[in-house]
């Protein structure tokens, strides 16, 4: 077994493993810090794949902005307590079964489509640096950009005008 | 540049990828509490994300790579709007008990 595979797997079971404490566990801050593991676990497999690019947007995004914000909110509504009530058992039991069956599912779909093993084709040419990947998205995807710019704007109004105290009218 | 997948194999990253969508898929049905759904899609998201890249080695072309910018861009414009929904929800329910949302009467 060689060392790349060795670390694939201890990575990919830190991966499923955060990601089950982070529904798993009582307290949602320790939720939260379930998946800002799990996210810089996601970075890791995009290291191991040379995409430097999208694993410093991963642990900027996710692991800083959107964590931060998780958190901010848990705070802000005092929910660190562990007061939960469950779901009936009958629909605990119903979420278990279907993620069982879904995961069977999906799992013999993708044994049975038979992916080619063995030679991958190397082109030899750069494609995930971070030039070329700013030259492609300044290029050819240069209208998407821009509009991602606009709805990131609209999402910034639309949670101003949402999260604004609105004055008692009732 | 040695392709990495050589060593891995895509088929691994499949599965990996559909237990995460599935543990996505497992949070949204088994919590009651708004905030750990919302983690869960995000995982779910993620796990489509780290296929994309995946098969954008598998190909050896960056434009799954632009894709998975946009997702997270979106990712993140749906994070801040539906937090911002909650937090209003909590103001005029005071919990995010998803079980409580019941006034449209669906």
């Amino acid at each position: 077994m060689s060392t790349v595979l060795l670390i694939f797997y201890i990575l990919s079971a830190f991966t499923l493993a955060t990601a089950f404490l982070t529904i798993y566990s009582k307290n949602p801050i320790h939720s939260a810090i379930y998946l800002v593991l799990c996210m810089v676990s996601i970075m890791g497999h995009y290291l191991l794949f040379n995409a430097q690019f999208l694993a410093l947007v991963q642990l900027i995004v996710y692991a800083g902005a959107i964590m931060v914000l998780f958190l901010f909110t848990i705070m802000l509504m005092n929910l660190n307590k562990e007061d939960e009530v469950h779901k009936p058992r009958m629909t605990r039991y119903a979420a278990v079964i279907i993620f069982i069956l879904l995961c069977g599912v999906l799992t013999y779909v993708f044994v049975d489509t038979k992916p080619i093993m063995g030679e991958y084709d190397v082109t030899g040419q750069d494609f995930q640096s971070i030039k070329v990947l700013g030259k492609v998205l300044l290029n050819e995807y240069m209208v998407p950009f821009e509009f991602v710019s606009i709805l990131l704007l609209t999402a910034m109004l639309g949670v101003v005008l949402l999260s604004k105290k609105e004055k008692s009218t009732r | 540049m040695e392709n990495i997948l050589n060593h891995i194999g895509i088929e691994n990253y499949l599965f990996l990828s559909v237990i995460l969508f599935c543990i996505g898929v497992f949070g949204v049905l088994y919590r009651r509490n708004a905030i750990i759904v919302f983690m869960s899609i995000e995982i779910m998201l993620n796990a489509v994300n780290l296929l994309f890249v995946a098969f954008s080695t598998y190909h050896q072309d960056a434009e799954g790579q632009v894709f998975v910018f946009f997702s997270m861009a979106v990712a993140a414009a749906e994070v801040a709007v539906g937090l911002a929904i909650l937090v209003a929800i909590f103001r005029n329910i005071g919990s995010i008990d998803i079980a409580n949302l019941k006034n449209l009467k669906g």
